[in-house]
């Protein structure tokens, strides 16, 4: 049986991380056909043919897939669709803004952050939050799924597959591109760092949050926020984990200033040892940190930077 | 223009989910429910275009069980002109699939003729984040998923995006669907002379057998169960006592 998986292509580059978990989710169920799609994608299929378990890599260049606006890319996707039982992706925002639209042109169900293959039908997925994993079993001829990244290792290397360059289908012309603004930084990616260090509304201001961004930095950590956090103002929004952010799982957690809702543990309770700072000892981030530390945080996190 | 705007009655984001024992579901019965979180958002957001004049009625939808005029009645009071609502379940634990709901929500649009659809990103029960993605695919209408910002101008709206790598502008043409995000607005409550109002504002009742939508469900769910527990932690006293256990732990 046949798998197409989206890689994850930003700008021409492949987010390798991203898509080398998905093809690790995705081996079990069959011959993975790696899409890359962009405006430039030639050096993105180059690396995704890198990837262990990539039989073979579809390279769509054309101006109307740049930015990978959904209409056109899922156009693309549905064009190919016949030959494949399932259509995979790593759950990132382009791919949630992408597959359902697939899934519903082709009248099938979406199975979206899927966090477990029971088999090629059967798949696992948090509900509510995290708070329960529900089984399902499609009785779709396709499945079209989204692996929740954070639950499943990052495939190897191996030889290079064969690269076949396709065309694009005809964009529909619905939507255009007008401005991406993305920060630069030189910390690792939220949801492949190792080391994460998150702040909350505890955290009190955008320049407090320098000191949140100093112990990050000392420990070569990616850094997060609560949603509290990004909508005062203290952090953008693409640094928000949780049910409604971005998953993570690293190895380390560091909570500061955070309560521990659950919309904010749904996004780093799979993480391997949490750490918790908080001055309110009844704040329930403590019932899932291994080393809970009840300070200020002003004086805790400044010392701890030090001693690290 | 007319706005759509799709609510769904969900389990309140407060209230802590409990599985059954028998792993067939979540325990849903007398249990909290309100809106989904986005979907006051959405609705917040049509009030806002009526407001400035770009909107000149607001219709709220919902499908699902009976219970879930109550939903529509917090739309009504909240500034929604009328309502729909379409009976699609009997027992509260069953959830209608987006696949379904799309469809049901399609021939809505094909009736109601709106220029704009406002959804919620994701509804807080089942996770999906897919409904409003399935409706602009079923129209073959533009999208505009996860917006903090909406600007219309003419047969065009300019929608910012929160995405994996900050925030995305595109312009999309209208008609459209557009699916919102947390920071697109601060949702109001309704004031009680509304509440009082809305219980006079039009809701029209429906089944999906009205629109021929089977929606029986494609993901048969073999069953639901807990996640895997942490075990306990323990506190620390001081940082140094964390350093040390840290480093105990390889973690640093
Ligand atoms: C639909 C929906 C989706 C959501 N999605 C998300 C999501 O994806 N991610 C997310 O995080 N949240 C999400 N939330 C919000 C969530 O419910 C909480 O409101 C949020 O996580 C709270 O953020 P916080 O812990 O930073 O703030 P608070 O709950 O206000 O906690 C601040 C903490 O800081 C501590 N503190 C204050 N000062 C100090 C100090 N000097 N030293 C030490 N500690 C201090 C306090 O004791 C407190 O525990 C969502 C909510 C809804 C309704
Ligand atoms: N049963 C429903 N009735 C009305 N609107 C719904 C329903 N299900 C989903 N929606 C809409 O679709 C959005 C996304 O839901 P979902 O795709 O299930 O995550 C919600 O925020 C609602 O706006």
């Amino acid at each position: 049986m046949a798998v197409l998986l989206l890689a994850e292509v930003n700008d021409g580059e492949l987010a390798l991380d991203a898509t080398a978990k998905a093809v690790a989710a995705a081996k079990s169920l069959g011959d993975v056909t790696a899409l890359c799609v962009g405006a430039t994608a030639a050096a993105a299929a180059e690396a995704a043919a890198k990837i262990d378990g990539v039989s073979k890599v579809l390279c769509a260049e054309d101006a109307g897939l740049g930015h990978r606006l959904a209409e056109a890319t899922a156009a693309l996707i549905v064009s190919l669709a016949g030959d494949y039982e399932h259509i995979v992706a790593p759950a990132t925002t382009d791919a949630k803004n992408i597959l359902p639209r697939v899934a519903a042109l082709l009248d099938v169900m979406v199975l979206t952050d899927v966090s477990g293959v029971v088999d090629g039908a059967t798949f696992e997925r948090p509900i509510y939050a995290g708070n329960a994993i529900q089984t399902v079993k499609s009785s779709d001829a396709t499945k079209v799924i989204s692996f929740r990244t954070s639950t499943f290792d990052a495939a190897g290397e191996q030889a290079a597959a064969p690269v076949e360059t396709i065309s694009a289908t005809e964009n529909p012309g619905l939507s255009e591109w007008v401005e991406d603004k993305v920060a630069a930084s030189d910390r690792p990616e939220l949801t492949s760092a190792g080391v994460v260090v998150s702040g909350g509304r505890g955290v009190g201001s955008e320049e407090n949050f320098a000191m949140i961004e100093a112990l990050a930095d000392k420990l070569g950590a990616a850094v997060g926020a609560s949603r509290a956090a990004v909508d005062s103002g203290f952090a953008p929004n693409d640094w928000q984990v949780g049910q409604t952010g971005k998953v993570v799982a690293p190895e380390l957690y560091i909570a500061i200033g955070i309560s521990g809702a659950i919309q904010h543990l749904a996004g780093m309770k799979d993480s391997k040892v949490i750490v918790a700072i908080n001055k309110d000892e009844e704040a329930p981030i403590f019932q899932v940190a291994d080393f809970g530390l009840v300070a200020d945080l002003f004086d805790a996190v400044p010392e701890l930077t030090e001693k690290l | 223009m007319k706005v759509l705007v799709p609510v769904k009655r969900v389990i309140d984001y407060n209230v802590k989910v409990r599985v059954k024992a028998d792993g067939s579901g979540v325990d849903l019965a007398n249990v909290k429910m309100s809106m989904n979180p986005f979907d006051e958002i959405a609705v917040e957001e049509a009030i806002r275009l009526k407001e400035a004049g770009k909107a000149d009625e607001i219709v709220a939808v919902s499908i699902g069980v009976k219970q879930s005029q109550e939903t529509l009645r917090t739309a009504l009071a909240m500034g929604a002109d009328r309502a729909i609502l379409v009976i699609a379940a009997d027992d509260v634990h069953t959830d209608i699939e987006p696949l379904a709901v799309a469809k049901i929500l399609a021939k809505i649009v094909e009736e109601e003729q709106p220029g704009l659809v406002l959804c919620g990103k994701q509804a807080i029960d089942n996770d999906m984040n897919a409904t409003g993605q399935m409706v602009s695919a079923l129209l073959g209408w533009s999208q505009a998923t996860f917006a903090s910002k909406l600007d219309i101008e003419g047969d065009a709206a300019t929608v910012t995006r929160e995405v994996d790598g900050g925030l995305q502008t595109i312009k999309v043409k209208m008609p459209a669907i557009v699916t919102v995000d947390l920071r697109l607005n601060e949702p109001r409550y309704a004031s009680l002379p509304n509440i009082m109002k809305a219980k006079k504002k039009p809701m029209d009742e429906k089944t999906a057998a009205d629109y021929g939508v089977d929606v029986s469900r494609r993901l048969e769910v073999v069953k639901t169960s807990e996640p895997a527990e942490r075990a306990a932690g323990i506190k620390v006293g001081s940082v140094d006592e964390l350093v040390a256990k840290l480093k105990e732990a390889g973690a640093v």
